[in-house]
């Protein structure tokens, strides 16, 4: 069973839909001790990276997050999801993350270097480029998938970038570290790619699960 | 790179797609989910559906399709039509779609547009625009009610008025190129796009590939939207973007 943590933010039907479409059990909870059961967890997430923090200190959802990523269980944050497997984020100011990864979020940058503009939120769909090898992009081409952000995250580990897509900066796409994982992008709204990463997540899930 | 997006219009009557449409062979032509399957297998880069229910039973039905096409469709899509509250946008937000546009009631009501913008983030919240030119004006007047209506707003100043309320994205109609075929209003269109810092969605006039070129190269439009010409098979997403392509377009 996947479990979906639903804080109060973000768009948890369509994540859930893809995970039908898939054939894959999921459960959508904002219950600590239901979620940590799941065989693998999805942290999706629309919206303000501090509201998202506060929420899930509120919650109780930070150490089960916290305590999930130190089992050797897949986790994957989506979008703000991704963002908040991080250090911080300078969104509003100044706000702490998860700190599973290094990085810090900062506002995707309207102009180039050139002078040229770039219109923000950074909507529609861009091509991911592979940077190494992951269990998410097996048996995977380069194509496009579909982004809505204004932020991304900076100052990364290079190591710990899997893809990333052009937007006046480096964008990091797709990221993971041990078990943990993120995508910067929709792959519930990415079309055929989308569901192909989702389906390697999946996979990677219940093969972790049949090696218990 | 991002891509620009091509995007079909369907427009839905008491939960069926009207305007007969005939790119497929359909068992039936009406329906919506069918039918955001098949652009989406043409490579649609996204959907809008436009409620044109008259009645509220026709707007309860629109939650319904909302729902089977987000449990279907693996693209983004954008409702419109007779969203006049926040209610509206959680209704049809929480049934599955990743937008909602608003027309009419962000001119009557522009708060909602910061209230909606402030709940769902910016990304969710589409204003619509439809202009006309207008002599004394000098300029483009925004239009409301469908069209019937003037307002005294000129294009570009609701344009930014908008966006400052937390509009994150633009979907401008034409109403002088609506329905002509003969290409996207490409000065209005350029104007909008370079006067906001949101992503312009052109609309109305679209009738063959080398319009959606225009649109983007002259228009700077970051995405285009056409209903009938793909309704009625007069070109396909997978041409108009195969055409694009050789002309150094990027699109997906």
């Amino acid at each position: 069973m996947i479990g979906i943590i639903d804080y109060g933010m973000g768009n948890l039907f369509s994540v859930g839909k893809a995970l039908e479409r898939l054939n894959v059990p999921y459960l959508i909870s904002d219950d600590p001790d239901t979620l940590k059961q799941a065989d693998g967890l999805i942290l999706p997430g629309v919206g303000s990276f501090y509201d998202a923090m506060a929420l899930l200190r509120e919650k109780g959802l930070l150490d089960l997050i916290l305590d999930y990523a130190k089992s050797d269980r897949p986790l994957l944050g989506i979008c703000l999801g991704m963002q908040l497997l991080f250090d911080a984020s300078e969104e509003n100011g100044f706000s702490e993350g998860l700190g599973l990864l290094k990085g810090k979020v900062k506002a995707i940058p309207p102009q180039g270097k050139g002078g040229e503009s770039y219109k923000v939120p950074h909507m529609g769909w861009n091509k991911l480029r592979f940077q190494k090898r992951s269990v998410l992009l097996d048996g995977l081409e380069e194509d496009h998938v579909y982004f809505v952000h204004s932020y991304f995250v900076d100052e990364m580990e290079r190591e710990d970038l899997a893809a990333s897509a052009e937007y006046n900066v480096e964008i990091p796409a797709v990221v993971s570290k041990g078990n943990v994982y993120g995508m910067q992008f929709h792959p519930e709204k990415s079309s055929r790619l989308g569901m192909s990463l989702l389906k390697n997540f999946t996979g990677m899930v219940y093969e972790k699960e049949s090696l218990r | 790179m991002i891509t620009k997006r091509i995007i079909p219009c369907l427009d839905v009557k008491e939960g069926r797609v009207v305007k007969g449409i005939q790119f497929l062979e359909l068992r039936d032509a009406g329906d919506p989910v069918e039918l955001a399957k098949a652009y989406d297998e043409q490579g649609a880069d996204e959907l809008v559906f436009l409620d044109i229910s008259a009645s509220h039973e026709g707007r309860k039905t629109m939650v319904e399709v909302v729902r089977e096409v987000a449990s279907e469709l693996a693209i983004p899509f954008t409702v419109g039509g007779g969203i006049n509250s926040l209610e509206d946008m959680k209704r049809i937000l929480r049934a599955g779609a990743d937008k909602v546009s608003l027309n009419t009631a962000a001119v009557l009501t522009p708060a909602l547009i910061t209230e909606g913008a402030n709940y769902f983030g910016k990304q969710c919240i589409v204003v619509a625009i439809d202009a006309k030119y207008d002599d004394s004006l000098g300029s483009w007047r925004v239009y409301t009610h469908g069209g019937r209506k003037p307002t005294e707003w000129e294009v570009i100043d609701w344009a930014t008025e908008a966006v400052s309320r937390g509009a994150g994205e633009i979907l401008l109609t034409s109403m002088d190129a609506d329905g002509e075929k003969k290409g996207f209003n490409l000065p209005l269109t350029k104007a909008v796009s370079e006067a906001v810092t949101v992503p312009v969605i052109a609309s109305g006039g679209a009738g063959n590939a080398s319009d959606f070129q225009e649109a983007f190269e002259q228009g700077k439009a970051d995405a285009a939207l056409a209903a009938s010409i793909f309704h009625y098979k007069e070109t396909s997403v997978m041409e108009v973007k195969q055409y694009l392509k050789s002309k150094g377009v990027l699109v997906r």
